[in-house]
């Protein structure tokens, strides 16, 4: 992306410092590769899901290790594990009290679909509550799927249009 | 102290108490008329030295009368006993005394009891769900309530949906025909 200065304008002290690119390009570029989980962990994914942060799958290589266990410092949510119905309105809750942009990552067979949990206590698939990204699947998912996961959001990320429709009000009220 | 020792002190002390006595593989149950349940279980506690109290469980027999059955599972950690007692709870008058004062560990068990069969503890402290939240309209554990669950709803509490079964519910097989054979599927009993 770095831009060879033009010789007209060439000037050494800030030679290698400019970058053109496009502003939705760079705030996806920036938000892709800090994002901060918020880790929804209600079973046994939840386990993977440490797996995945401790040393041996390191999710820090991907700019996510910085799991927050408040929604307001969270971008995305890992729904990990067995959603009950119990449970299926606090993890909503928690979902609402994240700021926009915010996306949500349900891994493993329950989160996504109930699973093997045909059964009155168990919400069939987080998606009925709130809008899920990525699914997952496994029952538990490995580490390695996780990242991949992580890997296929990022991507998504990267193609929104992050200026025009995630900041319409801003842009309403400068215009 | 001996189980007959046991099993002749509830006799002399409620002669009229027990209705059946079975002796499978070395446990020893007692069928024991509802209106006596209470009255044994205190003797049991206070007297024959049974100071821990494994277990309740609730049966529904559906289709019989009386439909529901309690199931205490009695311990004494001093003379190495156990016993079982059982009494049925009809379905018209569905409570049976609590035995919470007596053992604290009955507590939880007759909260568990009451939320998942409908049991209710007269004398219980706190009687509240244990599982299931306030408000949730049925019963999980009889047999006439299906497998799929039905449709409630509390607000701002949580809700309920039946699950898809497709046919199901999916169960697998024994077999060592490989992984192919054994995969969980809709299957009707032969």
């Amino acid at each position: 992306m770095i831009q060879q200065a033009a010789p007209l304008a060439y000037d050494s002290k800030i030679e290698g410092n400019i970058i053109f690119t496009k502003l939705d390009s760079a705030i996806n570029w920036m938000r892709k590769n800090s994002l901060w989980p918020m880790p929804m962990g209600l079973a046994c994914c939840a386990i993977e899901l440490m797996a995945t942060g401790a040393s041996r799958f390191d999710i820090s290589r991907f700019g996510a290790e910085v799991m927050r266990f408040s929604p307001r410092q969270s971008d995305v949510m890992i729904v990990a594990g067995t959603v009950t119905y119990k449970m299926a309105y606090a993890v909503k809750r928690i979902y609402d009290q994240m700021a926009e942009p915010k996306w949500v990552i349900a891994m493993g067979a329950c989160a996504s679909s109930g699973g093997m949990y045909r059964s009155y206590a168990v919400l069939q698939g987080i998606d009925r509550l709130i809008p899920v990204d990525v699914y997952i699947s496994g029952c538990p998912p490995r580490p390695e799927a996780l990242l991949e996961g992580l890997l296929r959001l990022q991507r998504k990320i990267e193609g929104e249009s992050s200026l025009f429709d995630q900041k319409k009000q801003l842009l309403e009220a400068v215009s | 102290m001996n189980l007959p020792d046991i099993l002749s002190s509830i006799d002399k002390a409620f002669p009229e108490a027990v209705l059946t006595r079975t002796d499978f593989r070395g446990e020893t149950t007692l069928e024991l008329r509802p209106e006596h349940l209470r009255p044994v279980l205190a003797l049991c506690h206070s007297k024959l030295a049974f100071d821990y109290l494994l277990d309740i469980s609730s049966l529904d027999h559906l289709g019989d009368d009386p439909r529901f059955e309690l199931v205490y599972e009695l311990s004494s950690m001093q003379h190495h006993l156990h016993l079982r007692i059982r009494a049925k709870v009809s379905e018209e008058h569905l409570s049976a005394p609590t035995v919470s004062d007596l053992w604290p560990t009955a507590d939880w068990h007759e909260r568990e009891i009451y939320d998942m069969m409908g049991i209710r503890f007269d004398g219980h402290p706190d009687l509240r769900r244990i599982l299931m939240w306030e408000g949730f309209p049925h019963f999980p554990l009889r047999k006439d309530f299906p497998l799929e669950g039905k449709s409630s709803d509390v607000p701002d509490v949580a809700f309920t949906a039946p699950a898809p079964l497709e046919g199901g519910p999916f169960v697998t097989v024994a077999s060592g025909a490989g992984v192919h054979r054994r995969e969980p599927r809709a299957r009707r009993p032969e």
